[in-house]
């Protein structure tokens, strides 16, 4: 179980994305999160895998404790997370299937990578793009793929790396809606299948209320609900997506 | 303010930034003037005198005596193995440098900063001093040329990498970093698959100032085709001197569409 503990975020331009947070996300559930722009989504994705330094608490995974503990304990807890991006982070000229393989990247030691790959982390690449509907264009460059495509490349370089949980920032902000739907059924399907702990950020409530186990909403840096889809209710939406805030009303007085 | 008067503003503002334009230009022509006056091009007497001896020179120029060319053929072929091989010791040691001198691979803002520090000397010693000392260092033939060729290149080569690597997307990285790939994973797996087009361009355009360059080191001693050339000169056998130009030429054009070649087929 992954867990964060007292976890607050302060950029380095003085602006406080997080505030004392705690929450723990249980295996192999589907939980999104909800929040406006700036809400800390992202903040709290990305401190989920130590891509951003919490300024204060913990990140806490079951059994191991700290993700920060050392570099070592930070890069085991990043092989067994998956990350898919919003704007899919894909390296344009390679291929489908070479993106895909910097998911086994972290699976061997540096110097072995030098190497190609084995032949079975090729079939496990090959397995996670079938997986996705995508096999058949594994050797097509990933800038020749539409925005759909690439995406479903960058959830399979995630499934890849074998992960027990995956971590989504807005998967599919960037897609048309009918593609969004299908694409982030994919990534549920796959999570499902494999019992994997799944943690997406929204913008849009229909696909949150269709796939999630649990939501949590985010207002300015904190969480403002935490339950089942079925309580999302008006009173809650607007508790998550009022722009008003005591900070705000003092300011505009 | 009526619409007119704001209009007549708007143009004064005009004709003055204009005004300072013509102004710049003028000083930027002037300096050109100064410059060729100080170096004595506008000496027309001097031009006069030598009319003579450029006709000359350039009668006993023609034709071409191609005579002695089997005896060219070892020292070009040495110039073009020159300019290979340094061309791969400059990339051998740019690589790892650039990649200290990059600002978003470099372990330490003081690496980078020193690394910077060290291509910018490399490039500003020219490459014929370079010869010159490697050649009372190592003696004559085509090892002070290789030597000389590859440490002055490094500086180049190093800093066209290196501006590469900086300019990388950064979100590739990011991804091979949240996926638990090392420091030097990220370098090799997302760095370097994103600059590889241009690491080659530069390379092979380096290749082909190298075999130009290498003609030239000869002068000081360090091998080739240059040494030949050197040699026509001091014997004042400007026939020679022409063949030999020319067949210089004809290997840089060679050397030069070879280059073309590799550019396409490695896109
Ligand atoms: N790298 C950064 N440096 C400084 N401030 C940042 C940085 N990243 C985010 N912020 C700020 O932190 C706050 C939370 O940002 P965050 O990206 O977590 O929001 P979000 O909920 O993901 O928003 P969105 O829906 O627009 O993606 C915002 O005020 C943002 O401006
Ligand atoms: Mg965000």
């Amino acid at each position: 179980m992954l867990s964060v503990a007292e976890l607050e975020v302060t950029y380095a331009n003085g602006v406080k994305a997080l505030s004392r947070t705690s929450v723990s996300f249980e295996r192999g559930r589907f939980i999104v999160l909800l929040g406006t722009s700036g809400a800390g989504k992202s903040t709290l994705l990305r401190c989920l895998n130590g891509l951003v330094r919490p300024t204060k608490g913990d990140v806490l995974v079951e059994r191991r404790g700290s993700i920060f503990r050392s570099t070592r304990t930070l890069r085991e807890h990043r092989r067994q997370t998956g990350m898919v991006f919003q704007q899919h982070h894909l390296i344009g000229r390679m291929t489908a299937l070479e993106n895909v393989l910097t998911g086994r990247l972290a699976a061997h030691g540096t110097f072995r990578t030098l190497l190609p790959l084995a032949r079975a982390d090729r079939i496990l690449a090959l397995e996670a793009l079938a997986r996705v509907g995508l096999a058949e264009r594994a050797l097509h460059r990933a800038d020749q793929l539409s925005g759909g495509q690439q995406q479903r490349v960058g959830i399979a370089r995630a499934i890849a790396q074998r992960p027990e949980i995956i971590l989504a920032d807005e998967p599919v902000a960037s897609l048309d809606p009918e593609t969004a739907v299908k694409v982030l059924g994919d990534l549920h399907r796959i999570c499902r299948e494999d019992g994997i702990t799944t943690i997406v950020s929204l913008h849009q409530l229909d696909l949150a209320r269709k796939f999630a186990d649990r939501i949590i909403g985010l207002a300015h840096g904190q969480i403002a609900f935490d339950g089942a889809p079925s309580d999302l209710g008006s009173s809650v939406l607007d508790k998550i997506y009022k722009v008003s805030s005591p900070a705000l009303l003092e300011a505009a007085e | 303010m009526t619409p007119s008067r704001a209009f007549d503003a708007i143009l004064a503002d005009e004709r003055r930034s204009a005004m300072r334009g013509a102004a710049l230009v003028s000083l930027i022509v002037l300096a050109c003037l100064f410059s060729l006056w100080a170096t004595g091009f506008f000496d027309a007497q001097r031009f006069a005198e030598s009319g003579p001896a450029i006709s000359q020179l350039a009668s006993e120029m023609v034709p071409p005596d191609f005579s002695r060319w089997q005896t060219w053929l070892r020292p070009l072929a040495d110039t073009l193995a020159m300019s290979i091989a340094g061309t791969a010791l400059a990339v051998v040691i740019s690589l790892p440098l650039a990649i200290l001198a990059a600002p978003n691979t470099s372990p330490h803002p003081a690496v980078y900063f020193v690394l910077r520090t060290l291509l910018a000397f490399l490039r500003s010693v020219p490459e014929l001093i370079l010869g010159v000392l490697f050649v009372a260092a190592v003696g004559f033939g085509a090892l002070p040329g290789v030597l000389a060729l590859s440490l002055h290149s490094v500086g180049m080569v190093g800093k066209f990498y290196a501006e590469a690597i900086e300019h990388v997307d950064p979100k590739p990285l990011e991804a091979a970093r949240a996926a638990g790939a090392s420091d030097m994973q990220v370098i090799l797996h997302a760095v370097l698959p994103q600059v590889l087009p241009q690491l080659t361009d530069v390379t092979i355009y380096r290749w082909e100032y190298h075999f130009r360059a290498s003609a030239v080191l000869g002068i000081v001693g360090a091998g080739g085709i240059g040494f030949e050339l050197m040699a026509a000169l001091r014997l004042l056998n400007y026939d020679q001197v022409s063949a030999i130009l020319l067949s210089i030429l004809a290997c840089v054009v060679v050397v030069d569409s070879i280059g073309a070649f590799l550019r396409k087929s490695l896109k």
